[in-house]
């Protein structure tokens, strides 16, 4: 019985050890940015938010997230759009070739992000896209488009094909099928596909940092500064991130979780 | 149907497909006075893989890659094994949604936060000087790549391991404890059976995820020595070697498809065997 407990502790510790070394990175983002030392260690030196003022007097840092934001929110929209139409063409149709066509569309997270990088940079030189924020939100739509297909596909995947079919039966004409009955069906699902996505893009560095230019996203400004001395201002942009992130995935989870609660009651 | 089936096929061929292969064609391409040549030369190639810090990148990569996928899926089993038999399961929906936060966390900002837990006057060297230990110095070494590399696979691996083991029959192992098999072993020969598709699937994404990192050999190996994505990264942006860069690039795609396909087959392969 002693030999159990011990083997329970050690593994209960083990556990909490690993979670540590996971989750201290974050903790210490959030709990530094308020330090008003300098330099983030022990002893405290105090409460402060001279970091976020630092942040919010910084021109380039503050362009960086609006260019962030901008890029999150062009993502989001169309990544959103090409998921749903992907997600719905492996829902409806039967045709030679799916598997090839679904994997295409879903293969793009499967490679490392500093080969995206390279390959959207020379190609997009040669559109004249690199160095926008167009070319950015182009390269973070294709690293987008897989998750909100899977999303939507999951919801998709609780709607009963007859009831389609019903409404065609009923006279609706196969795009006032999908406009009156899928989509409003998939909404949830929908939405969560626009934060997910959009929280997908405003963490992306490295496909941004080969295609932005000098039009800095955040995180290429915060692998920037990185290079830099220590600076606590890059404790406040995480905090920072971290909360707009998280408030766009609860948010998606939220809206799924409504999903998961419903179709549980409902059955 | 071509109303929806179009854009998104569309889109990734034109922005995903045709890219990647304008990078496999540039690999034969050609610089000539500073300018990049449509050419039909297997100079780059050759250049690339007879260079020595080519092919001391490439092992250094790939063995610091496989070291992570074994550290990381060997340090996350406990505790997936935990999460999954040992936890309520509150407590266990808790965590698995605690554990998708990374992932939306700035990643070259927890790259960071390590950089300082690890430096000299850093939270680490304090907490164990008391007990006459250190300073351990692991900035600007391999290992620290290799911190880096778990900070980046560990939460993923965690997860994957966590949802492969609550898939398991909990019948099975009950009836392995029935049968008089002991804790350890039912492990070995029940439970990791059972998982092995989503444990190798969690090793293989560790691997494939360092293997392409550049942040951690970056800021906390001090690419020193470099790895491939260092090597990308240098050769476009300081030497303009774009062909040159686009031969390491394709390289490393050719690594992970034959990485990912054996990874398939021992996910996969053998199953009836293993079953009768």
């Amino acid at each position: 019985m002693n030999a159990h407990h011990l083997r329970r502790g050690a593994l209960f510790l083990w556990t909490a050890l690993l979670l540590a070394f996971i989750f201290a990175p974050i903790v210490s983002t959030i709990i530094f940015s308020f330090n008003a030392d300098r330099f983030p260690s022990l002893p405290w030196a105090g409460f402060s938010v001279r970091w976020y003022e630092a942040v919010f007097a910084d021109a380039t840092i503050l362009r960086g997230l609006i260019n962030s934001l901008i890029v999150a929110g062009a993502t989001a929209i169309v990544a959103s759009f090409l998921g749903f139409a992907a997600a719905y063409v492996d829902y409806r149709y039967r045709f030679l070739g799916k598997v090839v066509y679904t994997a295409l569309i879903a293969l793009p997270p499967a490679v490392p992000v500093v080969i995206l990088g390279i390959a959207m940079l020379t190609f997009e030189g040669r559109l004249g896209l690199s160095g926008t924020l167009t070319g950015v939100a182009v390269g973070h739509i294709v690293l987008a488009v897989p998750f909100a297909m899977a999303l939507v596909r999951m919801r998709l995947a609780d709607l009963d094909p007859d009831i389609e079919r019903a409404a065609w039966n009923l006279g609706a004409t196969p795009w006032a099928a999908v406009s009156g009955v899928v989509i409003p069906f998939c909404l949830p699902a929908i939405l969560a596909s626009i934060f997910l996505t959009a929280a997908v893009s405003f963490d992306e560095f490295m496909i941004a940092w080969f295609v932005s230019g000098v039009n800095e996203t955040l995180p290429v400004r915060v692998l920037a500064m990185l290079q830099g001395q220590v600076s606590p201002k890059i404790n406040a942009i995480g905090a920072i991130v971290f909360v707009v992130s998280m408030s766009l995935v609860v948010i998606a989870q939220v809206l799924i979780g409504n999903r998961a609660d419903r179709s549980s009651k409902r059955t | 149907m071509a109303f929806w089936a179009i854009p998104p096929i569309l889109w990734q061929f034109a922005f995903f497909v045709v890219p990647l292969g304008f990078l496999v064609a540039m690999t034969f391409w050609s610089v000539r006075s500073f300018r990049l040549t449509p050419d039909m030369t297997l100079a780059n190639w050759m250049f690339i893989l007879k260079a020595g810090f080519f092919r001391s990148a490439y092992i250094y990569t790939f063995k610091l890659a496989l070291l992570t996928a074994l550290i990381a899926s060997l340090s996350a089993f406990p505790a997936a094994y935990t999460l999954a038999f040992r936890l309520q399961p509150r407590t266990r929906r808790f965590l698995i949604f605690m554990l998708v936060v990374p992932f939306f966390t700035s990643y070259p900002v927890r790259i960071y936060s390590t950089q300082i837990f690890f430096s000299p006057e850093g939270i680490i060297n304090a907490m164990i000087a008391p007990l006459g230990l250190g300073p351990v110095s692991v900035l600007d070494t391999p290992t620290g790549t290799v911190v880096g590399y778990l900070v980046l696979t560990l939460p993923l691996v965690l997860l994957l391991q966590t949802f492969a083991l609550m898939n398991t029959p909990r019948d099975l192992i009950e009836a392995a404890h029935n049968l008089g098999c002991g804790r350890f072993r039912t492990i070995l020969t029940v439970i990791v059976p059972t998982a092995r598709v989503g444990l190798v699937l969690a090793a293989t994404f560790a691997f494939v995820l360092s293997f392409g990192d550049y942040v951690a050999p970056l800021y906390l190996g001090g690419s020193n020595p470099p790895t491939l994505s260092i090597l990308i990264a240098d050769q476009v942006k300081s030497g303009n070697n774009w062909p040159r860069a686009s031969v390491v690039a394709v390289t490393m795609i050719l690594t992970l498809i034959v990485v990912m396909t054996a990874m398939l087959a021992l996910a996969y392969g053998g199953r009836k065997k293993g079953r009768g």
